[in-house]
């Protein structure tokens, strides 16, 4: 198939993905698209499928069944990696080159003309702050450092998608942040970035749409926001009082769904948060206990990823 | 099926893979001192005692460099770059397989000509003269990519640890010096000694240097050119069409 062939709106196409590595069914037939543009997470605990399916996607590994398309062709196919810059997990860079040297053969095995590689290679290098250290062998440099020459070598081709396998992995704050800066900046310029991580966090402040895949099954796929709230009965009321209270009887207030003890809050979930707070309210006159503080918090992305995750556990 | 632009393209990113892995694996003094020192040494303990002329003894010295060598870095390149992580870049570069198989082989071609051209001078300062250089030069260019090619099949089995790919290629590369005629010419080999020492491509390399130095052989030289040839083709078709299987399983 060719780029023409295909919905021109979906940058990936993905139906029916499968690898097995003997007995373990690693990806089990997943099946999802990216919008051109779009900034997509991959969600899921380790050993969930998420690298496995960058790696058929980025054409390092086969699939056993279906098939993948990047802007219409085949994942694995010349053409698909020509468009196509990755960041894996361990960063790959040669640390007996430099990191120009690096950035060189890249830039030759994606066939940049030498000038223009040249033009990129500074560009970048400053941009993600190694141009003083150039210069020295790879080997020198330290864990951020390395992710973020990778991160360089990978944008080296100008490449309209790019894969990161959970790039901020192990980085300090300071690198996290100039990474993440430039993963928005490269967004923002029309760049399709397809993101693999476990930190909700992360997930929720980039992505427009994430998918959570658990056991090599896709489990859910929607924006952050919306999975946030589709977590019915985790809406959460967090509530502090003036004396001790007896957990039991919160448990007892209407609408309750859990109490859980944070320090000296309680939180306690609900289907209905509204409402609880006038129960709320009402108890506090009849127990005879002023309410200190009250906050009502929304169910975050982890919440949604661990309920998600949980469901699927049960129903497996 | 691939354009000729295609292949082209192909052919200088299988270079840049060449030029990459000279520059990280055998530019280094001790790769490069001990792809000397090691044949030297081994061509001594075998030839000093013996009353062997020079004129005999260099273009065996010239083989079991260009062997050893050539075979040397070209087994491990692959276990080293998966087990570094930077064979899974490789695969998701723009590149076939055999793009990536090719430039290996290519250094580790370079490297055994490069190495090479310690013995040749050495033999012109003992005073050997080669009486037919153009046969010699296409000898030792057929004879270097066909040792690049069989020691790069040493690398074939999906293990990334080099430890084992040096204990095969040791397994196979010793008793292939020892049979090739290297030591005692084919001709004072019996019957079976020499059938044997058919199955060695150093055999035949050993045999065209004989010619191109002592004008001399024991089969006819377009007999040695062929069997070179056929074995070349036989390691690059073995090593491309394997490591195409086997190297998914190293990621």
């Amino acid at each position: 198939m060719t780029g023409n062939e295909s919905d021109q709106s979906f940058i990936i196409e993905v139906n029916g993905l499968t690898k097995r590595y003997g007995q373990l069914l690693a990806v089990d037939g997943i099946s999802f698209k990216v919008r051109r543009g779009e900034f997509f997470g991959f969600l899921g605990p380790n050993g969930a499928g998420k690298t496995t399916t960058v790696r058929m996607l980025t054409g390092v590994i086969k699939a056993d069944a279906g098939n993948a398309l990047i802007m219409g062709f085949g994942s694995g196919s010349l053409k698909a990696k020509q468009i196509t810059g990755v960041i894996p997990e361990t960063a790959n860079a040669y640390g007996d080159l430099s990191a120009s040297g690096n950035m060189m053969l890249m830039a030759k095995l994606y066939g940049v003309p030498s000038t223009e590689a040249k033009k990129r290679s500074n560009d970048y290098l400053h941009a993600l702050g190694l141009w003083e250290r150039s210069g020295s062998l790879v080997r020198t440099y330290s864990k951020g450092m390395k992710q973020r020459l990778v991160l360089a070598m990978a944008l080296i081709s100008d490449p309209e998608v790019l894969f990161l396998d959970e790039p901020t992995s192990g980085l300090d704050v300071q690198s996290a942040r100039l990474m993440k800066d430039l993963l928005r900046d490269l967004n923002a310029r029309g760049k399709t970035l397809f993101l693999t991580t476990h930190n909700m966090d992360e997930a929720s402040q980039l992505c427009d749409r994430v998918a959570i895949i658990n056991k090599g099954k896709i489990v859910a796929i929607d924006s952050p926001e919306r999975l946030r709230m589709a977590i019915s009965g985790r809406n959460c009321i967090e509530v502090s009082f003036s004396d001790s209270v007896n957990p039991d009887a919160l448990m007892q207030l209407h609408g309750v769904n859990t109490v859980e003890k944070v320090g000296d809050r309680y939180r306690l979930y609900t289907d209905s948060p509204s409402e609880l707070v006038t129960t709320l309210a009402d108890y506090s006159c009849t127990a005879g206990v002023k309410i200190v503080s009250l906050n009502m918090l929304a169910p975050s992305l982890e919440d949604a990823f661990v309920a998600l995750t949980e469901n699927e556990d049960e129903h497996a | 099926m691939p354009d000729a632009s295609m292949v082209w393209q192909q052919v200088r990113r299988s270079l840049a893979i060449a030029r990459k892995d000279i520059r990280i694996y055998y530019s280094k003094g001790p790769v490069v001192i001990f792809g000397i020192l090691f044949p030297v040494f081994l061509f001594l303990a075998f030839t000093i005692g013996r009353h062997l002329t020079v004129d005999f003894m260099i273009p065996g010295f010239m083989g079991m460099v260009l062997f050893f060598t050539a075979t040397s870095i070209s087994p491990i390149v692959v276990p080293w770059e998966a087990q570094a992580r930077t064979l899974e870049r490789l695969m998701s570069c723009p590149v076939w397989f055999e793009t990536i198989i090719m430039g290996d082989i290519l250094a580790s071609f370079v490297f055994g000509i490069a190495i090479s051209l310690v013995p040749i001078i050495i033999g012109l300062a003992m005073g050997v003269t080669i009486s037919s250089p153009f046969i010699f030069a296409i000898a030792v260019i057929l004879a270097a990519f066909c040792f690049a090619a069989l020691g790069n099949i040493f690398s074939i089995p999906p293990t990334n640890l080099p430890a084992t790919v040096n204990m095969i290629a040791a397994v196979v590369k010793f008793p292939v010096v020892f049979i090739s005629g290297i030591f005692i010419p084919l001709n004072e080999l019996p019957a079976w000694g020499q059938a044997i020492a058919y199955i060695s491509p150093l055999t035949y390399f050993t045999d065209m240097a004989r010619h191109s130095i002592q004008s001399e052989g024991h089969l006819p030289v377009y007999v040695d050119l062929l069997a070179l040839f056929v074995f070349t083709v036989l390691f690059l078709t073995v090593a491309l069409v394997l490591h195409r299987r086997t190297m998914p399983k190293r990621i």
